[in-house]
């Protein structure tokens, strides 16, 4: 009865952090928004050093309908963009909601790490985040991911019965205990749903 | 106030009593990874919040140097980004010859392995004895470090596939001496290279070279800062000289970009028009 009363936060920005078995992942989840999804979306996807990042956006970006492009330094957030982790470069976001990108110290073996993408988003969106950890075999994310939590973000896990490595997911569930578990589809559905509402009236 | 702008209020007083009290200005550096290294020193040191390193950094000068050993990056690896090498020797080399002797600016070099790998490019093309180059950096710990030239071994797999790629000829092992778990460069290719303290943010041109080199030292500032290190190095360049950036970065939105040209996007290699 009280629902409505409940504050709905504006979400900004989905941070996404994927590794082995990313690719897949990522386009199964983009492949199910509109070109009308209204936030940005920021996502880490482990590469190897050398890998061409272009690539990768072919690749997803011929799987969703969302502009897709790998991020730039200093380049200004846009709404319904996907910005890709070039790779060997960190990817994070500024206070004013711009990106940076940094060849810092490789951060749980990784550059771009998760992490780091994560913990900047967090103080730059607070409540108006969702991060989602994917596959993969490191525990890159897990910490990221609580901060996210921390600062009043929804945070959601792939369900390890459906990844391809389970060590990602089941690391930020043990560091996370409120993520949401949820099979991809399910994932791009919540998507779609937390971003489109409308904001309530005040 | 939330925790977030109590945080930016205290780097900024940070950031103050570094520039009053040691000539050193962060400002115009990107916060969010300034705010990662403060925030990882804070740790480090034991302390809880950001603002109680302003009396500690204050009084303590060997606290202070080892904060800004903590805050610049000296992440590098030789051959980094292999084809900027090959588009190097394709466009730069044989401008370089034209002259009977060069100069070339390695600026932000950090612990200098990008230095001793355009060393290397030159020592290949016949070009070492005729080539004056110029390390720089604002970090004397790292300049020391690359002035030694000494390595660890485990890199050096990595260093020889870069090198690989980079369509140079020689052999990689004849640049180093493999001592124990560390590997040192030959000396010959250090006779002509200085190593010196150079501050991007304050410090002035000290001459005209053919080529400079500042690859992802520029990503760390923000606009201002980049404009002013972009007429910098206008004005350290010879006519129709060269200047490579890390392949993220751009002139292309900086008040200088119509003084030069680009040669190639993808390696980021530009000339003075």
């Amino acid at each position: 009865m009280e629902k409505c009363q409940e504050r709905q936060h504006r979400i900004r920005a989905v941070v996404i952090g994927a590794s082995a078995g990313g690719a897949k992942a990522l386009s199964e989840i983009f492949s199910r928004l509109s070109s009308d999804f209204p936030a940005a979306i920021l996502v880490v996807n482990h590469l190897h050093p050398h890998s061409k990042t272009m690539q990768m956006v072919d690749y997803l970006g011929h799987r969703c309908k969302l502009r897709m492009k790998a991020a730039d330094d200093k380049e200004t957030i846009k709404p319904g963009t996907i910005y890709l982790a070039p790779a060997n470069y960190h990817l994070l976001v500024e206070a004013d909601l711009s990106l940076s990108l940094t060849i810092d110290e490789k951060v749980n073996f990784s550059r771009p790490s998760i992490d780091v993408l994560f913990e900047t988003a967090a103080e730059a969106y607070q409540d108006e985040l969702i991060g989602i950890v994917l596959t993969g075999g490191s525990k890159d994310g897990a910490a990221g991911l609580k901060k996210i939590s921390d600062f009043g973000g929804r945070v959601i896990v792939q369900d390890p019965k459906t990844a391809e490595a389970v060590i990602m997911p089941q690391s930020a569930l043990r560091e996370c205990e409120d993520a949401q578990v949820m099979s991809l589809a399910r994932i791009g559905d919540f998507l779609r749903d937390a971003v489109q509402v409308e904001p309530l009236a005040p | 106030m939330n925790r977030v702008e109590i945080e930016s209020v205290e780097i900024e007083l940070l950031l103050q009593a570094i520039t009053k009290r040691y000539g050193y200005d962060f400002h115009n550096y990107s916060k969010a990874s300034l705010k990662r290294r403060i925030i990882g020193f804070l740790h480090k040191s034991n302390l809880e919040q950001i603002s109680e390193l302003i009396p500690r950094l204050l009084h303590d000068k060997g606290m202070f140097r080892s904060f800004l050993l903590s805050l610049s990056v000296t992440v590098t690896e030789m051959f980094r980004d292999p084809n900027v090498y090959v588009v190097l020797r394709e466009r730069v080399i044989p401008f370089l010859k034209t002259f009977p002797f060069c100069k070339i600016w390695c600026a932000g070099c950090a612990t200098g392995e990008e230095v001793y790998s355009i060393a290397i490019l030159l020592s290949e093309s016949g070009l070492l004895d005729k080539v004056q180059i110029y390390a720089t950096d604002i970090n004397d710990e790292s300049l020391q470090k690359a002035e030694l030239g000494i390595y660890s071994r485990t890199q050096i797999q990595e260093y020889t596939r870069n090198y690989q790629l980079t369509g140079l000829e020689g052999s990689f092992s004849d640049y180093y001496h493999a001592s124990f778990d560390s590997v040192v460069m030959d000396a010959s290719l250090k006779k002509n290279i200085v190593f010196a303290n150079h501050n991007l943010v304050s410090d002035e041109s000290f001459g005209k070279m053919q080529l400079i080199l500042c690859r992802n030292t520029l990503i760390y500032f923000n606009s201002e800062l980049q404009g002013r290190v972009f007429s910098l190095f206008s004005e350290s360049l010879v006519n129709k000289g060269f200047l490579c950036l890390g392949t993220k970065e751009d002139i292309q939105f900086s008040s200088v970009s119509n003084k030069f040209r680009s040669i190639r996007q993808n390696e980021k290699l530009f000339q003075l028009r």
